[in-house]
């Protein structure tokens, strides 16, 4: 058996979870630096050594525990992917907490380490009931955080979040249970090649989409992000940004699509409705917003909404562009939390208008947000644009519709952003306070600098994740084949005109042509 | 590889101008940037040089690989042929004289290395659109311009007009580009890549075909090239898209020249030409192009003889001249339309940055009601602007074979609509001429209100600023207008303008010789050398011998009407000045019509603006709040806490209660699977 190194990559955060519990506030923090960044280091380490091409699933673990319910890990390149998202933003998250939590920091640090083992847990989980443990527990330490650590209101944004996750995992544990008697197996690679029958499909689908919805989040079952956005503190925000949102994503993947594709099919109509009216509705609710984390909110539903759409193109394009809007949303919605913490920490308010002329005390600060504001709009050459391009592409592949309401978010989110960059970093400098904030500390630009490489290597170079999943995306696209909707955009091959459109009889022969000109 | 280093350069300019900013001296970004940029034009060159002796060969250089998901593959490469030889010229050697006046014009601004570093980034983006060799590439190039033009209309971003403007430019090209992305979309699915040379070559078998759109079945090219063009006319601001470029006249002029004249937005033309193969089996979308483009092209002409900004009325031209390329390409004149694009882009370029030096010498002053008798203060700035004045206007004499730049190119581009011999191009045709009477009319109106009649400059603001500005600080006025005699009575407070300095003075030297020479010597390969554009472009033999078969009329008539417009605007701005304000008092609503633009921008803010923020708070107080979270979450809160006295331990708003529940819950499942 090779070397476990997805355990051992659960082990050192847990491990020091445990630790941050008894230690006082400033060795909390380097234990939990040094946790995720040894997480980190593991995390490229598993990344040098997955062999692109090789076995579907690598670094697998299993040890039997009781009655077929196995602790049983593994990963392909979506998940590795996922995990490097994960292990990536750690490290960041911690140094964002840094000064911005001074009490109870033990506790925080410990939270967000188990955090680390539960989001690396969910990804790697190879049995049915593993991932769901990994999965739901998900929300306790992320709930800790929003009511211990967050704003005025935190209870009310902690309780939505909690009962809006909630009740859909109730569901999807129902299902599981189904799932697991009638297949007689928790094995996840050995479910993503069982057919279900049609009927139980449709049944299932919905129990796992009620869970998935939430967590995405799709229109209407969103209201709960702006809450828990506004409320959580920054770092708590960058995660569930980062990575949280991603869980519904990778559970449509993993679980909808292969498991059930006939299923996934017949509701493909659903989930194009929900995501249509997505894009529309929260980029013109971002573009009302007064509150920065509210609008940053409102724009994941959008961006998540072109996510949901890629999947349900089933074909490669909308597939693998869904995955690169969620690597290149964790990173760029995470960077953009981060900016407004930055502010934040400060300011300490929220409000737009509070600030204004940020260009003229803090020009780096200006420059890194403008750069996350871009990678937001999906300008090409950052993450965004290819994960957004080649979703929408994969979408047009079956209906020129959807495709086209899904494109105009490009048009109301620059719009949206781009007026709260001009709100924020331009015009005159109206408050005093504003005008005297100090530009980027070096713990800040360790913090956004990494991102900003990440953002711009995905744009120019996206080949280093793409490859990772290829194989992977292929086989699921093989699996859903089946199932694939029909297209709309069928192209009809005529017959071809003789004539290009502007023919002009050649009457007047050659001699014209050598007068020169006119 | 030249080509990688003319791309490149300035980039990594644009990065090191960018990144050091204010942490070396001025003078460091300043020489790295220009320096970077005459670099490249002298590449730039001989490619182009090579191309119209017939020596080179089109190449394509491979840079990196991009995407490749499934069929759905692109790479970062850079394509020379003759269209983008022509588009390197351009492109440099306008950049490149437009960082060399900005020396002089920016010396004052405390922010010079961010503006110079700007206009490099903007440079290098444009090179990657015009050297993309599949429709991704371009579409980076396409962004990226944006980008670029965003921040230098914003430059000031002080001012709330200028980020508005920037705001502006930026929202209404993306929705040209929702087009342009659903065009890359539908030609991917059509012919399974995005590799230009693939598409074109795949392109004329596809003529008959059908295929699906929103539910309807429509010819596929025609649907193809539609989406296309709204790309392009987002970026070359047609009718419709065109709000955006006259309010970006917020950025510094050398901008508007660079961006807003030259060359971003001419990209639009670029990409017709580009794919003109494909245009070319698409009727309906070439119908489109022409039509829409006549219509632009008078559209534009009528707002431009009414504003009194001197930049408006160029960017109207600007708008109005781009028209003039459309429907160039509309008709099937591709190397017509690139002709105007290159003369353009030197007459262009020139009357902006002669705009800037008046507006230099006039301390900000924009407006034209505040200028005149400026000939005789500021004369090279003068000559200029004639020499750029007479290419815009068209002058020159069929039989002698001589004329300025834009006789060249836009007679011929009048010639060809009519030579076409089409409905269409008869409407074309005489939109163009119609507009070409008006772009004499304004043009000439700003040459006399600017450097003819009196001095009326004492009104002004920013003069009267500047003069009390003056008594304060004597040194900066220099003896240029020593020898002018003090007019007391004569409206000029005092003031004295001080011709530009020679960093501004060359560039406008070198782009006079562009006006004035650059039709005569490459019209006959522009228009008539099939063999120069090889397989670049679309090439129309038959249309071109059409083009110069048309009567002597129709040759002689770009000329007539540029005299009556010239003749015109002598009367009412030099002989009586009353003329006009008595015009505009007769014909009212029309004078309110045109100056107001047609009132696009007051529709626009009714039709979308205001209803889009009206909307958006709907849906957040009436949707999310009033409906989504109070029957949602809060109503099923109210009834557990209402309908169930018991289960109010529960609800005790602990975490531990409820990840209490969770785990009995979960341990409860697994047990009953298990068991």
């Amino acid at each position: 058996m090779e070397f476990p190194i997805l355990s051992l990559m659960l082990a050192v955060p847990l491990a020091g979870a445990i630790a941050c519990l008894f230690l006082g506030a400033q060795s909390a923090r380097m234990v939990a630096l040094v946790a995720t960044l040894i997480d980190l280091a593991l995390g490229v380490v598993l990344w040098m050594n997955y062999d692109i091409g090789g076995a579907q699933w690598q670094f697998t673990e299993r040890a039997e525990i009781f009655a077929g319910f196995s602790y049983a890990l593994g990963i392909d390149g979506i998940a590795l992917m996922l995990i490097m998202l994960s292990v990536f933003l750690m490290p960041i998250c911690i140094l964002a907490s840094w000064e911005a939590i001074d009490k109870r920091v033990g506790e925080y640090m410990s939270a967000f380490l188990l955090m680390e083992v539960l989001m690396i847990g969910v990804f790697a989980a190879q049995d049915l009931f593993l991932f769901y443990i990994f999965f739901e527990a998900g929300l306790i330490p992320m709930y800790l955080i929003i009511g211990v650590w967050g704003g005025d209101n935190r209870i009310y944004a902690s309780y939505k979040f909690f009962l809006y996750t909630l009740l859909g995992s109730v569901l999807m544990l129902i299902a599981m249970m189904w799932m697991v008697n009638e297949s007689g197996t928790t094995d996840i690679p050995t479910l993503l090649n069982y057919d279900f029958s049609p009927a139980a499909q449709t049944w299932l689908w919905l129990a796992f989409f009620a869970s998935f919805a939430v967590k995405m989040p799709m229109w209407p079952v969103h209201t709960w992000l702006p809450d828990a956005h506004v409320q959580a503190p920054t770092a708590g925000s960058v995660i569930l940004a980062g990575v949280l949102l991603k869980l519904g994503g990778y559970g449509f993947i993993r679980f909808s699509l292969p498991m059930f594709p006939e299923a996934s099919e017949q509701f493909a109509w659903l989930v194009y409705i929900l995501s249509m009216v997505a894009v529309i509705y929260t980029s013109l609710v971002a573009l009302v917003q007064n509150d920065m984390k509210k609008l940053i909110a409102y724009s994941s539903v959008a961006h998540m909404a072109i996510v949901t759409v890629g999947l349900f193109a089933f074909n490669v394009q909308g597939i693998e562009g869904a995955m690169m809007v969620m690597l290149g949303h964790g990173l760029v919605s995470g960077a953009l939390f981060l900016c407004v913490g930055v502010i934040y920490d400060r300011l300490h308010t929220r409000e737009i208008a509070r600030y204004g002329g940020l260009s003229i005390n803090m020009p780096k600060y200006a420059l890194f947000f403008l750069l996350f504001t871009m990678a937001s709009i999906g300008l090409p050459g950052t993450s965004n644009f290819i994960g957004e391009f080649l979703a929408l592409a994969g979408i047009y592949k079956v209906s020129t519709l959807v495709t086209l309401v899904c494109t105009t978010g490009i048009i109301l989110g620059a719009a949206y952003m781009l007026y709260l960059y001009r709100r924020v970093a331009f015009g005159e400098q109206k408050n005093a306070d504003a005008a005297a904030m100090l530009d980027l500390n070096a713990r800040e630009w360790a913090m956004l600098a990494p991102i900003a490489a990440a953002v711009l290597w995905m744009g120019v170079y996206p080949e280093s994740f793409l490859a990772p999943m290829r194989q992977d995306i292929a086989a699921l696209e093989a699996r859903i084949a089946r199932a694939a909707p029909d297209f709309d955009a069928d192209n009809v091959i005529g017959t071809p005109r003789e004539r290009h459109a502007n023919f002009v009889e050649a009457t007047h022969g050659s001699a014209h042509g050598e007068e020169g000109a006119h | 590889m030249e080509i990688l280093v003319i791309v490149f350069l300035p980039l990594v300019a644009a990065i090191v101008a960018g990144l050091t900013n204010k942490a070396a001296p001025p003078v460091f970004a300043k020489a790295i940037t220009t320096g970077a940029l005459f670099v490249s034009a002298a590449l730039s060159w001989p490619i182009f040089l090579s191309f119209v002796n017939g020596t080179a060969e089109p190449s394509v250089v491979p840079v990196l690989t991009w995407v490749q998901s499934g069929t759905l593959a692109f790479d970062w490469a850079l394509r020379v042929d003759t269209l983008t030889a022509v588009m390197l010229v351009v492109i440099n050697t306008v950049s490149a004289l437009v960082h060399l006046y900005s020396w002089g014009y920016m010396e004052e601004d405390p922010d010079q290395p961010r503006f110079f570093a700007y206009l490099s980034l903007f440079t290098f983006a444009m090179l990657m659109l015009v050297t993309a060799d599949n429709l991704v590439q371009m579409f980076f190039g396409w962004e990226g311009v944006g980008l670029a033009s965003y921040l230098l209309i914003g430059f000031w971003f002080k001012k709330p007009s200028a980020n508005a403007a920037a705001i502006k430019a930026f929202v209404v090209n993306r929705v040209g580009d929702l087009g342009f992305m659903l065009g890359i979309f539908g030609t991917y699915l059509v012919f399974d890549t995005v590799s230009i040379s693939e598409i074109l070559a795949a392109a004329p078998g596809m003529s008959g075909a059908t295929i699906g759109f929103l539910g309807y079945t429509v010819y596929t090219m025609d649907v193809l090239c539609i989406l296309l063009f709204i790309g392009a006319m987002g970026k070359s601001a047609q009718l419709g898209l065109h709000t955006w470029l006259p309010d970006a006249m917020e950025g510094p002029t050398p901008v508007s020249a660079l961006i807003h004249a030259a060359t971003m937005v001419t990209a639009g033309v670029f990409m017709v030409c580009r794919l003109s193969p494909m245009f070319e089996t698409a009727p309906v979308a070439l119908a489109m192009v022409t039509f829409i483009g006549a219509a632009t092209c008078i559209f534009a002409a009528t707002v431009g003889t009414t504003q009194w900004d001197i930049k408006r009325v160029i960017a109207y031209s600007t708008c109005s001249q781009l028209g003039y390329m459309f429907f160039a390409a509309g008709v099937g004149a591709y190397g017509a339309a690139m002709f105007h694009l290159f003369t353009h882009a030197f007459f262009k370029a020139l009357l902006f940055l002669g705009a800037g030096s008046v507006i230099h010498a006039m301390h900000h002053e924009q407006d034209m009601r505040y200028y005149g008798n400026l000939r005789k203060h500021i004369p090279l700035t003068f000559w200029a602007m004639m020499a750029g004045t007479l290419a815009i206007t068209g002058v020159g004499i069929y039989h002698l074979g001589a004329g300025f730049a834009g006789f060249w190119s836009k007679d011929a581009i009048i010639e060809v609509a009519y030579g076409r011999g089409t409905e269409l191009g008869q409407f074309a045709f005489w939109m163009g001429v119609f507009a070409a009477l008006l772009t004499s009319f304004y043009s000439w109106r700003l040459m006399f209100l600017t450097f003819w009649g009196k001095p009326r400059w004492a009104d002004s603001e920013h003069i009267q600023h500047a003069v009390h500005g003056q008594h304060e600080t004597p040194d900066e006025e220099h003896g240029d207008a020593a020898h002018e005699d003090v007019h007391p009575h004569e409206g000029t407070a005092g003031y004295h303008p001080h011709e530009s300095p020679l960093t501004m003075l060359i560039p406008l030297g070198l782009l006079s010789i562009g006006a004035v020479f650059a039709g005569q010597l490459f019209a006959p390969t522009f228009l008539d050398d099939a063999a120069f554009w090889g397989s670049s472009i679309f090439y129309n033999a038959p249309l071109i011998d059409a083009m110069h078969a048309v009567p002597y009329w129709v040759k002689y008539s770009a000329l007539i009407v540029m005299l009556i417009g010239l003749f015109v605007a002598w009367l009412a701005y030099v002989k009586d000045t009353s003329i006009p304000g008595k015009t505009a008092e007769q014909l009212g609503p029309i004078y309110r019509f045109l100056y107001n633009k047609w009132y696009f921008d007051e529709l626009y803010h009714y039709l979308f603006v205001v209803p889009a923020f009206w909307l958006g708070r709907q849906f957040w107080k009436l949707g999310d709040i009033g409906m989504i979270d109070r029957f949602g979450p809060n109503g099923i809160a109210w009834v557990v806490e209402k309908g169930s006295v018991g289960a109010r331990k529960f609800q005790t708003g602990y975490l531990y209660s409820y990840a209490l529940v969770m785990l009995l819950g979960l341990v409860a499942a697994i047990t009953w699977v298990l068991f």
